[in-house]
């Protein structure tokens, strides 16, 4: 068809043209701080996914130069305005084959590697610490069964920023009010679960990724090579604050991880403690706004309401009986996005915040919850 | 004969032609307009997005409103933009490529197109039912449809009309092709076009029935105190998943198999140069249909499949690069040492093949489970499926448009134009999703109103390209009606290099054509 030199020639600049393209692509690898490639690696799983992804992708990339190549080729020199004329030929049951057989080739040695890592990525045996995660809408619980922990994680983000009106800081919708920590080192075994509808826990960094589903535990683990703060967000579309409920993990060294966890037990004395005292209306009612941000998603910031959501002000349920009002912030209500509160918070959050959903927001019931009555409860 | 031809049959005049016709080009014409009126509807709703989208912090909707504009979105764009449209070509199309007076069950044919403008409107309508539509995107994955008020129930009875037209389109499709091909038209000497359709009907009477099925569970699940998604009530919400995605997966395929057709037909004729590979190209879409039918679960890799599972489908998956490769060598052999010309739906086409195939890299990708585990559920997904559905699919539509345009009008459009609305699609196109590649593998989650600082660049040059790209479309309409009101004579051929039966039909075609059947050698 073609004199050898002019083949020759050609795939000469066929391969100029790929070289070209590998290089670019490394020099994109190298400025992986500006986002074009997977976040840096900090876990054995994660270091892994990289170097398989980015094979995958110089693969790709070839494949794409070169079977281009030919139709750019064709485009430029078999066209009609230079005077080509047509050739006749339209089948080729060898070039089938070998085009068949070529990438069958190419996807076996994909294959190869993806399924050694993939089997590495399962393997949860023999490890030194085990955190359950359980999704809630919109926010996590992490527990740490072998100490006796469990607390939510919660965005933290002001509403200011959200709303634009203040200066969105830097780890804005990227930053908790409790971060799950875990010492550095270690093989950590997650069970992952639901508590409503599908959640998907990922810190990329980690290349951790596995939906949160109710009436499932899922497992799954890591092992974090150095101490820092890695952050992440749910991925699976969980309702109206999928976009909100965000990841933050402290990688700590061993001894820190205990200091951690003796303050988090004394936490809980101390919340034990507040419980069984009686509380004062202003001093309810400061909780109970606080208390409250776990509210304003779906109720609004003055108990608005929005849609599904049903409003506060002067509701059936805030403005009637206690009894009723703290059963539903207690239990939550089945098949909707109100939860069962009575397991996230306190006896003195649960009893701050009926206080405060009665008295603000121009309910103005004049009713005080105790904490003694949230206990009462708990039967 | 020839005097029972002469006997002209012209149409009735006014809203009554539309109502009740039964003729093939009317109704090919109207899923035609139906499936433009829902692209601008929905194109709005992509606009809404890439708006809320412009930069951090929450601008413009609510985040549930927000959820309900993915949601819907999707569903507009899947059952009211690429089927309907690709179904509009088929009726136009398959009775004059197969010498055929009309579609088998021409009554039928009215009745499926009659359904979707109802079922678009219940869709549209669940935004102002109590509660508002679903905000669990277009997969309606349980229990978050569960929670929905009953703009959910709205979306649910919409997906049971548009799946009856579908089923009912096929139906006349498979017929038609079977029964009614004129004498010498063997199977394998049908157009391409004729040939994916004919595929991808059979694929749709196989996984149309699949969702809904999906979708009454749901109904049962939320009204009639059934737990098949409910874990509560000893469901598996993961069940779902299984169900849609078994119908999900060949949809894609529904979406994408019509559009190798266009492809097929358009390259060879502006190569001047049969298309490489036929038969090929019929075992190569046969294998894609198959395998489309046993990777379902490579949308859930992260649900927590036992090994095996992960491991059958992404092998599974891997495979069908195989069969695609195949079509894309051949495209490109048929352009190879061909007399080309580049008439705006040549360059549809060549954008077409080249943009679909970096989807079905990206797609390759993601087939592999352990690097899936990081773009599974982030934009890199977004702009992966946009490449395949709509450099793949929409490009098709458009290229399809332009080049039978002239034919159904016997206007030709302004090729100026074309060529601009196609420069302006195509780089406006690639200017929106290509950095949501880079989004994706940076960290950013899909289906999120509002993200953090980092990602904020890439956002803003994706939604300028959005804008662009839609507003271009309102080009496309004005080429359109311009062409259909006037404009240059086409011939009977219209293209230098066309083949087929339809091109020996005048421009425009009689109302009734191939009334007499014609020979094929």
């Amino acid at each position: 068809m073609f004199k050898a030199s002019v083949t020759e020639r050609r795939s000469g600049m066929i391969l100029r043209v790929i070289a070209g393209f590998c290089l670019a692509l490394v020099s994109g690898l190298a400025v992986a701080e500006y986002g074009l490639n997977l976040q840096k690696p900090v876990t054995p799983v994660a270091h892994k996914i990289l170097e398989l992804h980015n094979m995958i992708m110089v693969i790709c990339l070839i494949i794409f130069v070169v079977v281009f190549s030919f139709m750019f080729y064709a485009i430029f020199m078999h066209r009609k305005s230079r005077g080509h004329k047509a050739a006749k030929f339209h089948e080729s049951s060898t070039l089938e084959v070998v085009w068949s057989t070529i990438p069958f080739v190419i996807l076996v040695g994909m294959a190869i590697p993806s399924t050694a890592t993939l089997l590495y990525m399962d393997d949860t045996r023999d490890s030194e610490l085990t955190v359950k995660i359980t999704g809630y809408q919109w926010k996590w619980e992490y527990e740490y069964p072998d100490h006796g922990i469990s607390y939510f994680s919660n965005l933290s983000t002001p509403r200011e920023q959200i709303q634009n009106k203040s200066e969105k800081g830097e780890y804005y919708l990227l930053e908790v009010d409790e971060p799950m920590v875990l010492p550095v080192g270690k093989k950590v075994r997650f069970l992952i679960t639901s508590n409503d509808v599908i959640h998907s826990w990922w810190v990329p960094q980690f290349g951790v990724k596995k939906d949160a589903i109710p009436g499932f535990i899922n497992e799954m683990w890591t092992s974090i090579d150095e101490p820092g703060t890695y952050r992440g967000q749910c991925a699976e579309l969980c309702g109206k604050g999928h976009g909100f409920m965000p990841i933050v993990v402290e990688a700590v060294e061993e001894n820190e991880f205990k200091k951690w966890v003796s303050t988090q037990r004394d936490k809980i004395l101390t919340a034990q403690a507040s419980a069984a005292r009686q509380w004062d209306k202003s001093e309810l009612m400061a909780r109970g706004k606080q208390v409250y941000s776990a509210c304003i998603a779906c109720h609004g910031a003055n108990g608005e309401g929005a849609g599904p959501f049903p409003k506060l002000t002067g509701g059936k349920i805030t403005t009637g009986p206690v009894a009723d009002h703290l059963h539903i912030v207690f239990n939550g209500k089945p098949g909707t996005a109100m939860q069962a509160f009575g397991k996230q918070f306190n006896d003195a959050d649960i009893a701050a915040v009926v206080t405060y959903e009665r008295n603000a927001f121009g309910n103005n019931t004049g009713d005080i919850v105790q904490p003694s009555q949230v206990k009462a409860l708990r039967k | 004969m020839s005097a029972a031809s002469e006997h002209h049959h012209s149409p009735p005049t006014g809203i009554t032609r539309w109502l009740f016709t039964t003729n093939h080009k009317d109704i090919g014409t109207m899923y035609l307009w139906f499936a433009f009126i829902m692209a601008m509807v929905g194109g709005v709703m992509a606009l809404i997005i890439r708006a809320e989208l412009w930069q951090p912090g929450l601008q413009i909707v609510d985040p549930q409103f927000f959820n309900q504009m993915i949601t819907l979105h999707g569903l507009i764009m899947v059952f009211g933009l690429v089927m309907p449209a690709f179904v509009g070509f088929a009726n136009w199309q398959i009775p004059m490529m197969i010498g055929a007076p009309d579609m088998a069950l021409p009554r039928m044919n009215n009745w499926s197109f009659w359904l979707l403008p109802p079922a678009a409107t219940l869709l549209m309508l669940s935004l102002v039912a109590p509660g508002g539509a679903p905000g669990a995107g277009w997969t309606l994955y349980p229990p978050l449809t569960l929670q929905t008020g009953m703009g959910m129930d709205f979306v649910i009875l919409s997906v049971h009309m548009l799946g009856i037209s579908s089923i009912l389109g096929s139906i006349n499709i498979i017929s038609t092709i079977l029964n009614m091909r004129a004498p010498g038209m063997a199977l394998m000497k049908m157009p391409l076009f004729v040939w994916t359709w004919l595929i991808t009907a059979y694929l749709l009477l196989a996984a149309i029935p699949v969702l809904a099925g999906a979708v009454t569970m749901l109904l049962t699940d939320r009204h009639f105190g059934t737990h098949f998604f409910d874990a509560a009530g000893g469901g598996d919400p993961v069940l779902f998943q299984h169900i849609f995605w078994f119908f999900g997966h060949p949809e894609v395929y529904i979406l994408i198999l019509p559009a190798f057709g266009v492809f097929s037909q358009i390259i060879p004729t502006f190569a001047r140069k049969p298309l490489f590979g036929y038969s090929s190209m019929v075992y190569a879409s046969a294998s894609i249909a198959f395998l489309s039918f046993i990777v379902w679960a490579h949308h859930m890799y992260t649900v927590g499949m036992p090994m095996a599972g992960e491991l059958f489908f992404m092998y599974a998956t891997m495979l069908i690069a195989v069969p695609t490769g195949v079509k894309v060598f051949n495209w490109v052999s048929t352009m190879w040492r061909g007399s080309l010309t580049f008439e705006t739906p040549m360059l549809y086409a060549i954008a077409g093949v080249f943009l679909f195939t970096i989807g079905g890299l990206s797609g390759l990708m993601l087939s592999i489970t352990p690097a899936d585990f990081q773009y599974h559920d982030t934009y890199f997904v977004v702009a992966h499926f946009h490449y395949v559905i709509f450099a793949g699919s929409v490009l098709a539509i458009l290229g399809a448009t332009y080049y039978w345009l002239p034919k159904w009008t016997g206007h030709m459009y302004n090729e100026k134009l074309g060529k601009l609305h196609f420069w302006l699609t195509v780089i406006s196109f690639n200017l929106t999703f290509f950095p949501q590649h880079f989004l994706g593998l940076a960290g950013m989650p899909r289906r999120i109103p509002d993200y953090a600082l980092q990602f904020a660049d890439f956002n803003q040059w994706s939604s300028v390209g959005a804008f662009i790209l839609g507003f271009s479309q309102l080009l496309f309409l004005y080429i359109v009606v311009k062409t259909i009101k006037g404009g240059e004579k086409a011939t009977k051929e219209v293209w230098e290099g066309a083949e087929g039966l339809e091109w020996t039909l005048p421009s425009p075609p009689p109302y009734h054509s191939f009334t007499t059947a014609p020979k094929v050698s």
